[in-house]
């Protein structure tokens, strides 16, 4: 009804708009915007809306504006309390959680633990992708309308931590429109493509894939009384091109655009009305061995494999120049890491922050006490489109190898075929990104540094020892904090001395915005609409 | 005739076959769309899960089969990446492709024509030398620049005209249309004009050769001789006679450009055709880039098809060998 009575309003100002002429279309000013209506944009579209179907970034951001979780991550990555209001811990094992009272779905259905129970359900379902989130809890229990108990598998000290992207969803919404399932899919298009209905600080208006997402303010959110909206209405759209997206914010058409290429930077930092927004990310780029072959997959017949000989790996870290993969390749928007894991995370230890000097002759030497005095030769895996500048780093590695005698042939390719060949091991050497989703350490321990891990594995080269594999075990289950601690430092330490990998630096997010508009900035690089303030 | 007519069909079905076959091939090489739809948090389990679920467990030929037999009956999947219907997908982007490209062809005809006229009659004249030297940058120039180029005079620096998306949109049953709405017309304007560049200088050099050829013609002389103006001589005479191929070459051109506006749909973020399938090879969003191809060798093939049977219709010397268009092809 809205959009017929639109589209007859439009068709009239179409055709005055043609009979008109040229002149007068240049003439009008660019659509007068509805007041604190913030539109920004970045390269893709969300893949579904469905709280538990896609697990992937761009997907998540949009998400977490619509759906709460108990607990909510702000730009900072502090946790707060969100449908949850407070919450303890009866046992090892189980949580209780008072969920906040009075929270309407956007429908006008109030939100009970019912729906916390439901939503815990659809999420361990199989066509789920969000699994991941609630791996180690067994069961979610109704105690009364308001009280939830979570009970784990076994002690989980990060549990909060996974939370903020365990969507809640209401189950009578989800009963109405065929929903009580994740969306299969690939059959049909899932109810939840296009609609959906959370109690978060936004509603979804309309959803036009790959061309916007229209959210507006929802009037009944419970922060809203306190408060706590600045935006009244936002709108989404992803821009692929990044030349193109950097225009639409020079030309006044978004209020910010992200990620921004580092050789934008310095144009938008030298435009008037405009700023850059940056600093790190959680991404911690890094070069990576087979640690398992016994003959190296590059070297048949030799019955060879350098790269287990620790010198080796090490002759590799000393060779390789982060300082000028810094300045030249990254142009300074990086930050030079020891470590696996991002100050960001919890666990990083800024006492093992200090790497091994750059030291090409040093390198040589370990190479020739390795057995290894005139090098040898090896494939470099490297994708070329899904870490910041990362052919160009591997194409910067090369050469640095060179020198120390290393033949290394880079074969950079796009991230759908390099990540098809390094996750099933078909690998010598290559250059991979991690960042921790649970903003936790032991995430990047068990997905980096050990062979069989409960949930997914990282470890394209098979690293692994009984002391890394036990220390994973241990802080997976550690509930106090400082021995955890500890152990994380310890595991963190082991990677460093063993030449795991050898970590580069730490990526960089940069945002550009328009003056007037306030929008922190977040190492996870999901800006908060909540967290938006626009100048009157 | 009509056997005529049967066996352009029947070859026509085997290029329709032969592109499906090549497209789903090639797909084999793009890479695991498993690991774009799970991303870093799956467990080798979840993976095996979602191959199994598409089918990518299965050789080849079945899945080619499969493929084959859902395809004959309109059914092309759901998308990977956006979770909607592909058929409902291309019905969508389709209007946004065919609005830009027609209206790229018109502003390419509009100024293509006239540029071709004037530099054939004034062919050692000042301007049209370098109407001509220029129209070699419009050729020359990539689409992706000459696209960045107007976007950072006419949008960033004037603010006269949108830098990406349709603007407005009207639904007219199933076709959206962004031509009855003011920023759905200014939104046009840009992409439509960095389209057209390369075609406007096409058939200005075409029209260009061709009146060159006409005009030394026995009949333009003999009209030269009766003393009619040069007026007639020139359009109703020379320009009708070269309009012929110009006619066949804008024919494939415009099915080219439906198909291949690819560079110009991503620099602006126009939600055509073009920009689906480019997101769809990044993604491997297999059932995307399979009906795509499968569309777009369909609309080659129809466009042959009725220019074949125009020729059939308008010689009578074609009826009994073969056709005109293989060779202007």
């Amino acid at each position: 009804m809205r959009g017929s009575a639109r589209a007859r309003r439009l068709a009239s100002l179409g055709a005055f708009s043609i009979a008109a002429g040229a002149a007068v279309l240049l003439a009008l000013p660019a659509g007068a915007e509805a007041p604190r209506t913030f539109r920004y944009a970045s390269q893709g579209d969300a893949l579904d809306l469905d709280p538990h179907g896609a697990n992937e970034g761009q997907t998540n951001g949009i998400r977490q504006e619509i759906y709460e979780g108990l607990v909510w991550r702000s730009a900072d990555l502090a946790l707060h309390p969100a449908l949850a209001e407070s919450w303890t811990r009866l046992a090892p094992t189980t949580w209780r959680f008072h969920l906040r009272k009075n929270v309407r779905f956007h429908d006008g259905t109030p939100f009970t633990a019912d729906d916390v129970v439901f939503s815990f359900r659809r999420a361990n379902h199989k066509a789920s992708d969000m699994k991941t989130y609630v791996a180690l809890v067994k069961d979610v229990v109704r105690v009364d309308d308001h009280t939830v108990d979570f009970l784990t598998d076994g002690p989980d000290p990060v549990l909060l931590q996974k939370l903020p992207y365990h969507f809640v969803m209401s189950r009578r919404w989800a009963e109405q429109n065929g929903a009580l399932e994740p969306p299969d899919k690939f059959t049909k298009e899932a109810p939840t493509a296009r609609r959906a209905n959370g109690t978060g600080p936004f509603r979804l208006v309309e959803r036009v894939p790959d061309t916007r997402i229209v959210l507006e303010s929802s009037p009944g959110w419970w922060g809203a009384a306190a408060g706590k909206l600045d935006v009244a209405r936002a709108e989404y759209r992803p821009i692929a091109n990044a030349a193109t997206r950097v225009a639409a914010l020079l030309s006044g058409e978004v209020d910010l655009v992200y990620p921004v290429p580092p050789q934008d930077l310095a144009r938008i930092r030298a435009a008037p009305g405009f700023r850059v927004l940056e600093g790190p990310e959680v991404r911690t780029i890094y070069l990576g061995f087979d640690h398992f072959r016994d003959e190296l997959l590059d070297m048949p017949g030799s019955g060879k494999n350098p790269f287990k000989d620790p010198r080796v790996r090490r002759a590799v870290y000393q060779a390789v120049d982060v300082k000028a993969i810094h300045d030249k390749v990254m142009r300074g928007s990086s930050l030079v890491t020891a470590l696996l894991v991002a100050p960001a995370v919890q666990g990083y230890d800024p006492k093992l922050e200090a790497r091994l000097p750059y030291d090409p002759e040093a390198a040589k030497k370990l190479l020739a006490e390795a057995g290894w005095p005139q090098g040898f030769a090896v494939t470099m895996d490297c994708p070329n489109d899904r870490y910041v500048n990362d052919e160009a780093i591997c194409q910067a590695v090369v050469p640095m190898l060179a020198r120390i005698g290393l033949k290394v042939s880079l074969n950079a390719q796009t991230k759908s075929k390099f990540f098809d060949k390094v996750r099933s091991h078909q690998t010598s050497f290559f250059l991979g990104g991690w960042a921790s989703t649970t903003f936790d350490a032991h995430y990047t321990l068990s997905n980096l540094l050990v062979e069989q891990p409960p949930g997914p594995s990282w470890n394209f080269g098979r690293y692994s020892t009984p002391r890394m594999e036990a220390l994973t075990r241990d802080i997976a289950v550690e509930m106090d904090q400082a021995r955890r601690q500890q152990l994380v430092s310890e595991a963190l330490q082991l990677a460093r001395d063993d030449v795991a990998y050898v970590p580069l630096h730490d990526q960089t997010v940069a945002w550009a915005a328009r003056q007037g508009v306030q929008v922190p900035l977040a190492p996870d690089n999901i800006p908060r609409l909540r967290q938006v303030r626009m100048a009157r | 005739m009509l056997a005529f007519v049967l066996r352009r069909l029947f070859q026509a079905a085997l290029v329709m076959l032969a592109v499906g076959f090549i497209a789903f091939g090639l797909f084999t090489y793009v890479g695991d769309p498993v690991n774009n739809l799970l991303g870093q948090d799956a467990t080798a389990e979840q993976r095996r899960q979602v191959a199994a679920d598409l089918g990518l467990d299965r050789p080849f030929p079945m899945q080619y089969a499969r493929f084959l037999s859902r395809a004959v009956r309109g059914e092309f999947g759901v998308s990977y990446r956006l979770g909607v219907p592909v058929a409902d997908l291309l019905a969508e982007r389709l209007p946004a492709t065919l609005e830009l490209s027609c209206s790229a062809m018109a502003l390419a005809l509009l100024a293509g024509v006239p540029l071709g006229v004037y530099a054939g009659l004034h062919r050692r004249g000042r301007l049209a030398r370098f109407l001509m030297a220029g129209s070699l940058l419009g050729i020359s120039l990539p689409t992706f620049l000459i696209g960045i180029l107007l976007i950072f005079l006419f949008s960033v620096r004037l603010g006269w005209f949108p830098s990406f998306g349709r603007g407005e949109v009207v639904r007219l049953g199933f076709w959206s249309t962004g031509l009855l709405t003011q920023s759905g017309l200014r939104s046009l304007v840009l992409p439509a004009v960095t389209l057209a560049l390369f075609q406007t200088t096409l058939i200005g050099r075409l029209v260009r050769a061709q009146m060159l050829e006409v005009l030394r013609t026995d009949y333009i002389r003999f009209a030269r001789a009766r003393g009619l103006p040069d007026r007639v001589v020139h359009f109703r005479h020379a320009l009708r006679n070269t309009l012929v191929p110009v006619v066949t070459v804008v024919g494939l051109q415009l099915g080219g450009i439906v198909a291949f506006a690819i560079i110009t749909e991503t620099v602006f973020q126009w939600p055509g055709l073009g920009l689906l399938f480019l997101q769809a090879v990044q993604f491997v969003d297999v059932p995307v880039m399979s009906a795509y191809l499968v569309l777009v060798a369909l609309l080659f093939v129809s466009i042959n098809l009725a220019v074949d049977l125009l020729y059939l219709a308008v010689d009578p010397r074609l009826r009994a060998g073969a056709s005109l268009a293989d060779r202007v092809a």
